[in-house]
């Protein structure tokens, strides 16, 4: 579905993506591991049109987006939940969503749908709906900016870090609902420094290193890798 | 009372009109965190529209309309020609290239037209005078304080509650994200400088019929104006530029008001330094913009 080969992107002198390659198939769950400043990030910004790629090819079912603004990468089906959790502190919850169905503002009735939707998955939002976004919890902004991300209808969701800071529980929460949209068939990129976890939910998993991809397998076979904790570490 | 109530309307007027300029500059400081310089030019722009357009018979309205869409179209015009090609450069390429746009067209009056004061054409209710209460105004007070309620009241619905403007507050806030969710970077923009060149556009009308006359460098002191406006009000909020134009048209009508004949020629000195005092106690501007904010 979407398909990665030969990615590199720089900053500058810097090359923080050097070269790596891998392949999403439709309903699967793929998490990218790694430690701090190993790629992952900076992967996901390119995938999502924010980053310019230095060199390689992104392809979404047959049709290159490597050079793509964000905002044709959404409207091609691709959300992405970046982990600066950026909602838009000073509008309310209602805008927030109303605006990740932007691509879609000419389909109310169909928006109106899939909102009621996530209401139903997330219930505190719906219950703080005229309320700034900036007045929000850690964990409800990181549920909105998840649910804004899913107005846009993707195909596939891109979620960087949905945990960083947050508390245990609501983590576990966050956990919870990315099973829910695993199960409705949604095809998902997570990004997580949260080993354990990232590997309980993903299908197949890459582990990053210093902006090369160093080991890649089922979430089982990465699990028994002996020297995980060492690229963790940068050991 | 009639003081009082002439107090009030010049306060009013004065104030709608600063508003509005501040309202104009803020909108595209907003989004692209840059000053547009040639701001200043688009209150000229109409100023020699109608200038260009009062041998044509058109009726006066015909004439303030056309002005407000060429106000608009050299707004559109500023994006394509000063910050679109150089956007994703350095700031101060930009800085250079919206002064260099805001000379050239002050130059192009210059050669094209006159550096003479030209006749704005106004309609007679712009030089009655009406009384209220016992004071003594000129309609045109009233006027400017009727469209600052209409235009404020407008912008405030458009940014509120329509797609387009809450789009634009999103991307003054956070512009990669909201590209992110499928806003169009340019549509965005381009709106921000065509909304900016629309208040320009009015206020321009408003302005130049104080003075009756339009010159190259007209747009220099609302420019001046809506700059110290913004800065008082805070750069980045939409509700901070109004209250800044406000204040600052209670600063200057106060000292019109109270100081003698021979203080008034530095009341420019008393305005700045009530505006240093200001930004002293606040250095953000009376009121802080979104939280967080980028470039493109």
């Amino acid at each position: 579905m979407l398909d990665i080969a030969d990615l590199s992107v720089s900053y500058g002198a810097i090359r923080a993506v050097r070269g790596i390659s891998f392949t999403l198939r439709a309903g699967e769950l793929v998490s990218l591991l790694g430690a701090n400043g190993a790629g992952k990030s900076s992967t996901i910004k390119c995938i999502a049109g924010a980053l310019k790629a230095s060199g390689g090819s992104i392809t979404l079912e047959g049709k290159a987006i490597t050079s793509a603004s964000p905002e044709q990468v959404v409207r091609a089906g691709l959300a992405t939940v970046p982990e600066t959790r950026d909602v838009f502190p000073d509008l309310t919850v209602a805008e927030n969503l109303m605006l990740g169905a932007y691509i879609h503002r000419r389909d109310p009735a169909g928006n109106r749908e899939n909102l009621e939707k996530l209401n139903a998955l997330f219930p505190r939002l719906a219950e703080r709906s005229s309320q700034p976004a900036g007045t929000l919890s850690g964990g409800e902004q990181q549920m909105l900016v998840i649910a804004r991300a899913l107005m846009s209808r993707p195909r596939i969701l891109l979620l960087d870090e949905p945990s960083l800071g947050l508390a245990p529980s609501i983590v576990e929460r966050i956990f919870e609902m990315i099973e829910t949209l695993k199960k409705s068939g949604l095809t998902i990129l997570l990004v997580e420094q949260n080993v354990n976890q990232a590997l309980a939910v993903a299908d197949r998993a890459f582990v990053m290193r210093l902006g090369a991809i160093v080991a890649s397998g089922t979430a089982e076979e990465i699990r028994s890798t002996s020297d995980l904790s060492a690229h963790y570490l940068g050991g | 009372m009639a003081f009082a109530i002439q107090f009030v309307i010049d306060v009013l007027s004065l104030g709608g009109a600063y508003a509005l300029m501040a309202l104009g500059l803020v909108i595209i400081y907003g989004i692209l965190r840059l000053v547009n310089f040639a701001y200043g030019e688009l209150i000229m722009v109409a100023g020699y529209t109608m200038f260009l357009a009062s041998g044509s018979g058109l009726p006066w309205i015909v004439m303030a309309v056309l002005a407000v869409g060429m106000a608009i179209v050299f707004g559109i015009l500023t994006d394509y020609v000063a910050f679109r090609p150089v956007r994703a450069k350095s700031v101060t390429a930009v800085l250079i290239t919206s002064f260099a746009f805001s000379n050239l067209l002050q130059n192009a009056a210059l050669l094209f037209i006159s550096p003479r004061p030209r006749n704005v054409p106004l309609p007679d209710i712009f030089s009655q005078t009406v009384s209220i209460g016992g004071a003594i105004t000129p309609v045109r007070n009233l006027i400017t304080i009727a469209a600052s309620i209409l235009l404020l009241a407008g912008v405030a619905f458009l940014m509120r509650r329509t797609t387009l403007g809450i789009a634009m507050r999103a991307a003054a806030t956070n512009f990669t994200m909201a590209r992110m969710l499928g806003v169009p970077a340019n549509l965005i923009i381009s709106s921000a400088f065509a909304l900016s060149g629309f208040l320009a556009g009015v206020v321009g009308i408003l302005w130049i019929g104080r003075i009756g006359t339009v010159v190259p460098g007209v747009g220099l002191e609302p420019l001046l104006v809506a700059f110290i406006a913004t800065v008082i009000g805070g750069m980045r909020s939409l509700p901070g530029a109004v209250v800044g134009g406000f204040l600052l048209a209670l600063i200057d009508t106060t000292l019109n008001y109270t100081l003698s004949q021979d203080l008034l020629k530095f009341r420019d000195a008393f305005t700045f330094s009530l505006v240093i005092l200001i930004l002293l106690w606040r250095p953000e501007g009376l009121i802080r913009g979104p939280a967080s904010g980028q470039r493109t």
